[in-house]
């Protein structure tokens, strides 16, 4: 490793293996500075690996489906709404959810990053933070759809939400018809990642039973 | 800065490339990169703004040949290099060489969940009334500062309705330099498809953006 010079190595190391050398050895120099403790940073993969996530997201999208009172208060102030349900805190300090009806559809995208509602869906996708959907959501976004294989009626409008400040956009897609009765934890089932960022819809009722 | 970071609209030929079932992270690289970026936010004592400009601001090559996590990777050694907590040599030679720089915070494990909880909220108080109102029209800077800023390519010398007044938040223009937080009032913008993209776009199609008071004039 002392050895390594990336500038005159002989092409042994493939990008990916000079990278994981490099991050290695980062960590190895930060840590015996001091500078960051081995464990917090396994909490910190962990923490991201297997409590943060899109489950978070369709247990929100479920219950606002389920409880009008809870819906109603998610639209005019998402925040303090989801933190009732016990998501908050970093890359979701202020939210703002967005509502897709008939004829409209949402969609969320950062054109000059990868901002994202970690709280309520985790780390951002490899596709959300690409350059063709960062470039094409803003120009096309009804091609994008077509990539995701969703076909958007001709009479639905579409907004697309470039979160280009530290307000992160989730959206609220339709309830599924013939889901009538069903138990928050069933509804949650239905919500997709991708129907939370506007690029799917979410399951139908057959796809869960 | 007019980098290669800031997408919107640029024409790129591929398909976006949805993969089923994807991990969180695709290496063991990945998940050591991303903890130690957050984890050394706090010695490092950096701002948001600072990172993205540490991130973007690189020749487009660079840029556009770096996979997402290796960008992180790069803006994290820059900030780490700027502020002397590690040097040159010591990547080179995989390992440290010189004195730790003092630090006045670490992150440790009784501290994560705190400090993930906590957050960065950029909203603060207001210390004069927001100059428009909902409804009213606006025309985006043409405006091209070296520097970082969140005002996007695509809408720049265009014109929007104000949709939301989202309040005051920090402003990344002056955050990023070291400026100070200069807190401005936010809107979001909505400008329609045929504003931004000609006659040939959807009609149908509007576009969201938030911008800061300074990035916009009355139209």
């Amino acid at each position: 490793m002392t050895d390594h010079d990336h500038h005159h190595h002989d092409h042994d190391h493939s990008e990916l293996s000079e990278t994981e050398l490099r991050v290695r050895a980062l960590e190895t120099i930060l840590t015996e500075k001091g500078y960051v403790d081995p464990a917090a940073l396994d909490l910190l993969i962990e923490t991201y690996e297997t409590r943060v996530g899109p489950r978070n997201g369709a247990r929100v999208v479920a219950r606002a489906w389920s409880d009008p009172a809870y819906r109603s208060r998610l639209l005019k102030d998402a925040t303090p709404a989801i933190s009732e349900l016990g998501y908050a805190g970093r890359q979701g300090e202020h939210i703002v959810v967005v509502e897709n009806t008939p004829a409209l559809h949402n969609m969320v995208v950062c054109t000059l990053c990868s901002c994202y509602p970690w709280p309520v869906l985790g780390l951002p996708p490899v596709w959300y933070k690409s350059a063709p959907y960062r470039s094409r959501a803003v120009k096309d976004p009804r091609g994008v759809l077509r990539d995701f294989g969703f076909e958007l009626p001709d009479g639905t409008g579409i907004r697309v939400w470039d979160s280009t400040a530290e307000i992160r956009y989730l959206v609220l897609p339709m309830r599924p018809a013939g889901t009538d009765g069903w138990s928050e934890e069933k509804l949650a089932d239905l919500v997709t990642r991708d129907s939370m960022i506007g690029t799917g819809q979410p399951k139908q009722p057959h796809e869960v039973a | 800065m007019d980098g290669a970071h800031d997408m919107g609209g640029v024409a790129w030929s591929g398909p976006v490339v949805p993969e089923p079932d994807e991990p969180m992270f695709h290496a063991e690289w990945e998940r050591r990169a991303f903890a130690i970026t957050l984890a050394m936010g706090m010695p490092g004592g950096w701002n948001i703004d600072m990172s993205r400009f540490a991130r973007e601001n690189r020749p487009p090559e660079d840029y556009l040949s770096k996979s997402y996590y290796q960008i992180w990777l790069a803006g994290l050694e820059r900030l780490m290099l700027e502020r002397s907590l590690i040097a040159a040599d010591e990547i080179e030679a995989g390992k440290p060489l010189h004195p730790a720089k003092p630090v006045a915070r670490t992150l440790s494990p009784d501290g994560v969940a705190a400090m993930l909880h906590r957050g960065g909220p950029t909203e603060r108080e207001a210390t004069r009334p927001a100059r428009f109102a909902v409804g009213a029209r606006v025309r985006a800077k043409m405006i091209h500062p070296p520097t970082h800023t969140r005002l996007p390519r695509y809408v720049r010398g265009h014109v929007g309705t104000i949709e939301r007044v989202l309040g005051c938040h920090v402003f990344p223009d002056s955050n990023s330099t070291g400026a100070g937080e200069d807190p401005q009032w936010l809107y979001t913008v909505t400008f329609n498809g045929v504003e931004l993209w000609g006659q040939e776009s959807d009609p149908t199609l509007d576009i969201l953006v938030d911008a800061w008071e300074p990035y916009l004039d009355p139209a």
